[in-house]
């Protein structure tokens, strides 16, 4: 372990926290359309109303393998980008209508909408598998657009990973869902979810077993590194995948037992193993010819990002633990017991009155005149802190007092 | 070649050729496709700046007075809020997958140089987007107390997001903490002094956020002013109308500061880009400002008012200071002048009348302490939220392409930064009709939002209120 491979290990991280919950609310429309009339309906509301607070914030783990890619190794981030630029735009276009479908799932209950949603939800997982698959197979080349922009993905393996996250995807969704609806009390609802759920699960199981025979015929060498005996990280590979088996089959008789809860942690486990697997064995070479050490950037870019990422994480984690916490708590169905109102309500403002104007004003001035004739500096800095908080002064006194306009 | 570029002496990393340039016939459509990408989500961007604040106020008026029609605005305003911040989500996105779609050359030499600002962006985002959400979707689930502090994080997220991002685009204009070899490899990255050492990041980052308050208080208060127009006059809608109001009528003459040192820093940091928003050919002691007029390639201005030692003394505080003519670098190194200048005057022009519609309400206010009675004003405020639109459309048109040809000012050119993959024009075609989608529905569902009924005791009120009832 080195500096160079910390990274690495971070983009792995949010690329499980990206799979094991945006997954999720790319499958949840997909369930929608399964059904006619009336139960499309519903599940297609159950589905909005678990996504619609979390999707959000799910979303921004992409972003985060993103930033932390081209900061860490941007020439790997250049080459994948350029090179599959298709498939990459493609998981763009489909974020873009998987958001449409928020947004207007918000307000109406549309099945044109609902299809959309569908569509994206397809989409993206299969695009973004795509891309891994890319990388597995050895097609992206160093380099701006070194690699060919068709053959680079349209090739067996991406397409076999593709089709894997779209399973995984829709199944994530259905046991989430299940587990949603089950807390909400809609047995009915958390039945047709974890039917649907075991049928993704044994189709995510067998899309995985036909994944592993199109990487021994096309990608030997990660396969080797992954599973057989002879490869390099052969025993933490072989590990991963059998953790891997060994939840989603767990995973599989949990639903049928509709034990949804623990389904929700052992399915995020069974991908989680995965995905580390596939980091282990996509080394020491990141692509042809380039070993994650040789892309990595200096050591004091990376410990820049290192310490920005762990006081990011010190704000991040309080954070998602009390939305989880709420969401998870069922606070924001639309059952949950609505807090006590506050007593201290109805005191009438004080008007905002010419000193505190005064104030405001001389502040504002002062701080303006000194930004105005400064060339750079701490005076010119004083200057603008003084100026914008008598600018931001005066917009509370002024909106408060015409707030209190009478007729 | 090199020498002139070294004579201009503007650069402080000499020639910026070291990079290999790529064969790309697609330049202008990735640029196109950078800049309508950046054109719908930069608004957006305003939002997330400035309306958390506007709507946090608003419910905290109505826990302070116990008056309904506040807490009902404030509820209504979270969900557009939230809708158009799912918008900008998306949008966003797009932008971040662009810069290695289309620019795959300067992410590979300078991703590590500003790549921390995008980390810490990252983080601002997740904190906005898990307040939002917990904001929005807990109403009445938590007490008001605690529910009005879930909006904090979510306007200082919006401050540090933008302020991170502006700090990328500073540092891309006034390029800093690194050094090119001769083979054209970045070394002696220090992403600390690149980013936050700089000294454009203050002025760029006041000017945006003023203008996003601009832009969101005119476009806020122009649907009520609409509403007044069409006789909607009690509590809740003049409330809705007043408070933002109240934001953009102090914002836009504070604008005018701002932007004076936002042009000052350009000036003494980049004196061709001012000689392009001003179409200056010549270098000239005593600069005069021209107003509007075409730029000729001999460099004279045609149909131009010209005043005389003006430019001169705004962009240096001295009448007879010497401004930089265009003349002084090779005609390579230049934007297109007419886009940027006019872009520039755009900016300009409604900038200045943005302030002046200000002070007209604000005489109003403090000599009658009443709202201007004439029906133009309303009508004017209608139009000064597109208006608003507009000039901060144009002034990132001003600032980006009066960037170029180069992507990292003097040191890297945009055709060095680009894809060298085929078909670019394609997805550009796929991402135009996808956003036309969205654009309309984000439009359709803020009109189902806004045709929501009102809670009926407030309903009863304004109805009172407008002698409808």
């Amino acid at each position: 372990m080195e500096l160079a491979d910390i990274p690495a290990l971070l983009i792995l991280a949010g690329i499980i926290a990206y799979a094991v919950l945006a997954g999720a609310d790319f499958g949840a429309p997909v369930w929608a359309v399964t059904a006619r009339g009336e139960e499309s309906n519903r599940l297609r509301e159950s589905g909005h109303r678990s996504m619609a607070p979390v999707w959000e914030a799910n979303h921004v783990w992409l972003i985060f393998v993103l930033v932390v890619c081209w900061t860490a190794y941007p020439e790997v981030f250049g080459a994948i980008f350029s090179t599959l630029w298709i498939p990459l735009i493609l998981a763009c276009l489909g974020i873009i209508m998987r958001a449409i479908g928020y947004v207007a799932g918000g307000v109406t209950v549309s099945r044109s909408v609902t299809w959309l949603a569908a569509i994206a939800s397809l989409l993206v997982p299969f695009a973004l598998g795509a891309v891994i698959g890319a990388l597995v197979a050895g097609n992206v080349p160093p380099g701006n657009a070194e690699g060919d922009i068709i053959s680079s993905w349209l090739a067996p393996v991406p397409i076999m990973v593709g089709l894997l996250l779209v399973a995984t995807s829709a199944y994530l969704a259905a046991v989430y869902l299940a587990a949603d609806a089950k807390r909400r009390g809609e047995e009915d609802l958390a039945r047709a979810f974890g039917n649907r759920a075991l049928l993704a699960g044994v189709v995510a199981g067998l899309l995985a077993v036909a994944g592993l025979v199109v990487l021994y015929f096309d990608a030997r060498g990660f396969f080797d590194a992954m599973v057989s005996t002879s490869g390099r990280h052969n025993e933490l590979g072989r590990l991963c995948v059998c953790v891997s088996a060994i939840a989603g089959t767990a995973t599989l008789w949990l639903l049928s037992i509709r034990r949804y809860g623990e389904a929700r942690f052992v399915a995020a486990v069974a991908v989680a193993a995965i995905v580390v697997g596939w980091g282990l064995a996509q080394q020491p070479e990141v692509m042809p010819g380039l070993t994650i050490h040789e892309a990595a950037a200096s050591d004091d870019v990376i410990i820049g990002l290192l310490v920005a990422v762990a006081v990011g994480l010190l704000i991040l984690i309080p954070s998602l633990y009390l939305l989880y916490g709420l969401v998870l708590g069922g606070r924001f169905d639309p059952l949950a017991v609505p807090a006590v109102e506050s007593a201290e309500a109805g005191r009438e403002l004080d008007p905002a009155g010419r000193s505190r104007v005064a104030v405001v004003l001389v502040i504002a001035a002062v701080g303006g005149l000194l930004l105005f004739i400064s060339d750079g500096g701490a005076r010119l800095y004083i200057g603008l802190a003084l100026f914008m908080i008598g600018l931001a002064g005066g917009v509370v006194l002024l909106a408060r007092s015409l707030a209190q306009l009478r007729d | 070649m090199l020498d002139l570029v070294a004579a201009a002496g503007d650069f402080a990393f000499g020639p910026g050729n070291s990079f290999p340039t790529v064969d790309q016939d697609y330049l202008l459509q990735a640029r196109q496709m950078q800049a309508m990408s950046f054109v719908m989500h930069v608004p957006l961007v305003c939002f997330g700046i400035a309306f958390p604040s506007l709507v946090i106020f608003m419910e905290w008026l109505g826990l302070r007075t116990g008056k309904a029609h506040f807490l009902a605005l404030a509820r209504r305003w979270s969900k557009v809020m939230i809708t158009l911040f799912a918008a900008g989500v998306v949008t966003g996105t797009l932008l971040s997958f662009e810069l290695g779609m289309l620019w795959p050359g300067f992410m590979s030499a300078f991703g590590d140089v500003f790549g921390l600002a995008f980390g810490l962006e990252g983080f601002s985002f997740f904190i906005e987007a898990i307040f939002i959400s917990i904001y929005v979707y807990s109403w009445d689930k938590i007490s008001p107390r605690k529910h009005i502090l879930t909006g904090i994080p979510v306007i200082a997220a919006g401050i540090t997001g933008s302020m991170m991002v502006i700090a990328v685009n500073a540092w891309m204009n006034n390029p800093s903490g690194f050094s090119v070899d001769k083979a054209g490899q970045v070394t002696d990255v220090k992403p600390f002094e690149a980013l936050f050492a700089n000294g454009h990041l203050w002025p760029q980052l006041t000017h945006m956020y003023i203008a996003a308050y601009i832009v969101v208080g005119f476009l806020i208060a122009g649907v009520y002013a609409f509403a007044w127009l069409k006789g909607r006059r009690g509590a809740y809608f003049r409330t809705a109308l007043v408070v933002p109001l109240a934001v953009a009528c102090l914002a836009a003459p504070a604008q005018l500061l701002i932007g004076d040192w936002a042009a000052r820093t350009v000036a003494d940091d980049q004196p061709i880009k001012l000689a392009s928003f001003e179409g200056l050919y010549e270098t000239t002691e005593g600069a005069p400002e021209t107003i509007l007029g075409w730029y000729e390639p001999d460099g004279t201005i045609e149909y131009g008012i010209q005043i005389p030692k003006l430019l001169s003394l705004l962009a240096y505080h001295d009448p007879n200071a010497t401004v930089q003519g265009l003349d002084t670098v090779p005609e390579d190194d230049l934007p297109p002048i007419n886009v940027v200048r006019i872009a520039f005057q755009t900016m300009v022009g409604i900038g200045t009348g943005l302030a002046a519609l200000a002070a007209w309400f604000l005489w109003i206010w403090f000599r009658r302490r009443r709202l201007p009675q004439t029906k133009w004003f309303y009508r004017a405020v209608v139009l000064a939220g597109p208006a608003a639109v507009l000039a901060l459309i144009a002034g990132w048109v001003t600032t980006e392409v009066g960037r170029q040809p180069w992507v990292v000012y003097g040191v890297m050119r945009t055709e060095q930064a680009v894809s060298g993959a085929d078909g670019i024009v394609f997805g550009f075609a796929a991402l135009i009709a996808v956003y036309a989608v969205l654009v309309v529905t984000v439009f359709w569902v803020l009109r189902r939002i806004a045709r929501q009924p009102l809670p009926t005791e407030i309903a009863a009120l304004e109805e009172v209120a407008d002698g409808t009832g």
